[in-house]
């Protein structure tokens, strides 16, 4: 089942447009999906034969779910990964980001009888778990770990969201009605930085690798050791700066969702710990098993919408923090140096900051001093 | 297992203990008398029976020829006429040319006569490898035993029951074979000092845990145990159930745990093919299949004639490490 939007969480599978056996060519429309914005055509993304059509008719599956199997002609059935003809955006397919070490594909799971139960009782989709054994079985610790995070498809879903909806707006409205917003906008040459975590990064294993985000939340937290007055909360009709920097992300969740969690004590974390944090964090937002700390008590929060081509952010202060740090893409940009036009790696860094709490001159030493920090990425 | 009362206990051994126990029986029902090949005037070959002829007399304590099969009948022949034998076999393997009276006559007696007799009977013998004693004397057969109803099979593997099983055998109205794991003999522990008959219908479970159940018997039941104290040093809760009496099986206690743990490791000394381990690993399928989380494992011995070679007879039989091995193999953890 394709993702097919931001706000999709499950598809019901309305019509089969090929049959087992059928040869299909990629791009071929081979199934039509309904969703809330209408019946989408899904087309496919490999060459072959089509094995097994393995969800039924007028069934809602999470998005993700194994739709049918081809043959690739090799031998082997792998997994359809299908995707929407339209609309053209399409975020990725659930599989293709799985570090699966066996595919899952055909009607017969590798799956203990013990775990086979669970996944029934919880509602735990087979397609969507991952085997952590060595030999590809899906055990009870597979599903333990995959439940929290199960689509329920149907009324739950609809009114946490609301919730969560009803939660943004209120602190969006309620620091746009307090704070008073200042905006400055620095274009930042990470061309050094970027080179240098592709070196870093060739010396890991894959796993350990390193995104660029986490070099620019560890600038982040430098450079607000220089201007201290952007890390902290605006209570009682004052400033009260910490000494802890709790880095809140921005994640966006499935279905519209934003939470910023935040990355306690982000000072004291090197870029591979920071990366760390990062995936752990983003994890449990997305799986549910956030602390109420980490909800609570961030000092400053860092927002990069850059992964969607996003150039430039102008983000809105989570009260009663005073500043918020926006990141739009790295891009590969005609740049001046030393006279010459040249190719570099560019980014966006924005400030919004509460003016209550700091002057823009301030916020300009905080940009620049990121500009200055991100000029030497290995004193990180 | 250990009282913790020192004052109550006393420092002994399991060949003591099963001696405490014949001579309990023997003053106690005076039906009761011993025989055996070299049980009265050597002691027993495993010196079980050491100083009993001299306290209880030739009579009760009797010299047999090299001969199971006359021996073993003229037990059977007793108890139909109202005594209380205890026969002892040398071991295991040579328990085979008493095959004919034990499977045959003991064993059927009391269902071919409509219930009008039967053969209060208990025969002890040796089992196990272990100590280089080769192919003729090594073997676990007791398993076999377990086959054939009207038998039932007894595997002390703690100082409680080798103290306490032999006087609820001699109670049971039905033949009961006692198998004594030859190493365990010279098991040294502390045993309660009013220690008495114990029950001979259930399992027991000898430590408790959570993550994997190791089933284990007689001389495997020590292997178990230390397996499981080293999966807990990897933060492994193991838990091992003692079979204790292999016929009729408690398969209750097992599945009961296999429900708790979702796992289960069966360790046997005898071979894998149609053994005791394939009817307990047969249970936990046949009550337990939908709380299993991995296939049930066996570590079992290699299936050749035991050894004499002390590196050979090792590789044959189940260590501990192929436990451990197989117990972390159920948890997907190797």
């Amino acid at each position: 089942m394709p993702a097919l939007g931001a706000d999709m969480e499950a598809g019901k599978l309305v019509e089969w447009l090929v049959k087992p056996g059928q040869h299909v060519k990629r791009g071929d429309v081979v199934a039509i999906v309904e969703t809330e914005k209408g019946a989408v055509e899904v087309e496919i993304w490999e060459d072959g034969t089509v094995d097994a059509l393995i969800v039924e008719l007028g069934t809602i599956v999470p998005e993700g779910t194994v739709l049918a199997t081809l043959h690739d002609g090799a031998g082997a059935a792998a997994p359809t990964a299908p995707r929407a003809v339209s609309p053209a955006p399409v975020a990725p397919v659930a599989q293709a980001a799985k570090p699966a070490p066996v595919v899952i594909a055909a009607e017969r799971y590798k799956i203990s009888p013990a775990a086979r139960r669970k996944a029934q009782e919880l509602g735990v989709d087979l397609a969507k778990l991952v085997p952590s054994g060595p030999e590809g079985v899906i055990s009870l610790a597979d599903v333990e770990r995959a439940a929290p995070a199960a689509v329920a498809p149907g009324a739950p879903a609809v009114d946490r969201m609301e919730a969560m909806r009803r939660a943004i707006a209120a602190a969006m409205s309620k620091s746009k009605r307090e704070i008073p917003h200042y905006y400055l906008a620095n274009s930042i040459d990470v061309t050094s930085a970027v080179a240098w975590l592709a070196r870093e990064n060739a010396a890991r294993s894959v796993q350990d690798r390193v995104l660029f985000a986490a070099v620019l939340l560890r600038a982040v937290v430098l450079a607000l050791k220089e201007v201290p007055e952007l890390n902290g909360v605006w209570v009682d009709d004052r400033l009260q700066m910490s000494q802890q920097v709790h880095l809140g992300v921005g994640i966006a969740l499935r279905g519209g969702g934003l939470v910023a969690p935040a990355i306690r004590n982000a000072q004291d974390k090197t870029i591979p710990e920071m990366m760390a944090a990062v995936s752990d964090v983003i994890r449990r937002a997305r799986a549910g098993g956030l602390r109420s700390s980490e909800l609570s008590e961030a000092t400053v929060t860092v927002t990069n919408l850059g992964e969607q081509g996003t150039e430039t952010v102008y983000g809105i202060i989570y009260p009663p923090q005073v500043a918020l740090v926006g990141f739009g893409r790295v891009a590969s940009r005609p740049w001046v140096v030393d006279g010459t036009v040249q190719a570099r790696d560019v980014v966006q860094a924005t400030l919004s900051a509460d003016h209550r709490a700091s002057v823009g001159h301030r916020g300009a030493v905080f940009l620049s001093a990121l500009d200055r920090l991100l000029q030497q990425p290995e004193k990180l | 297992m250990v009282p913790n009362d020192a004052a109550a206990s006393v420092r002994t051994t399991y060949r003591e203990a099963l001696r405490m126990a014949l001579r309990e029986a023997l003053q106690r029902d005076e039906r009761v008398f011993l025989m055996g090949e070299d049980v009265a005037l050597y002691g027993g070959t495993y010196a079980v029976s050491k100083g009993l002829s001299e306290e209880f007399g030739e009579e009760r304590v009797r010299d047999t020829p090299l001969s199971e099969s006359a021996f073993v009948g003229a037990g059977i022949g007793a108890a139909l006429n109202g005594l209380r034998p205890i026969v002892e076999i040398m071991t295991v393997n040579f328990s085979l040319l008493a095959l004919d009276q034990i499977v045959n006559n003991a064993a059927t007696l009391r269902h071919m006569s409509g219930g009008q007799i039967s053969v209060p009977l208990v025969i002890r013998m040796a089992t196990g490898g272990g100590r280089q004693l080769a192919a003729q004397h090594s073997h676990s057969l007791e398993g076999w035993y377990a086959h054939i109803p009207g038998l039932r099979i007894l595997t002390p593997a703690t100082l409680e029951d080798a103290r306490g099983m032999l006087w609820t055998a001699l109670e049971d109205p039905d033949p009961v074979i006692i198998f004594e794991h030859a190493l365990l003999y010279n098991f040294e522990g502390e045993l309660a000092a009013d220690a008495g008959a114990v029950d001979i219908d259930s399992a027991a479970v000898r430590r408790v845990g959570d993550d994997v159940t190791l089933i284990a018997y007689g001389g495997t039941l020590g292997k178990a145990m230390q397996a499981a104290q080293e999966l807990a040093q990897a933060g492994i809760g193991a838990e091992v159930v003692d079979l204790r009496t292999l016929r009729p099986l408690d398969t209750a206690t097992i599945l009961a745990s296999v429900r708790k743990t979702h796992r289960a490791v069966v360790v046997d000394e005898g071979w894998k093919s149609g053994s005791l381990s394939a009817e307990v690993s047969a249970r936990i399928m046949e009550g337990a299949l939908y709380e299993l989380d991995a296939p049930v494992a066996r570590v079992c011995s290699r299936e050749v004639p035991v050894p004499y070679a002390k590196h050979m007879e090792e590789a044959a039989l189940p260590q501990v490490a192929d436990i451990v091995a197989a117990a972390r193999g159920t948890l997907h953890r190797v």
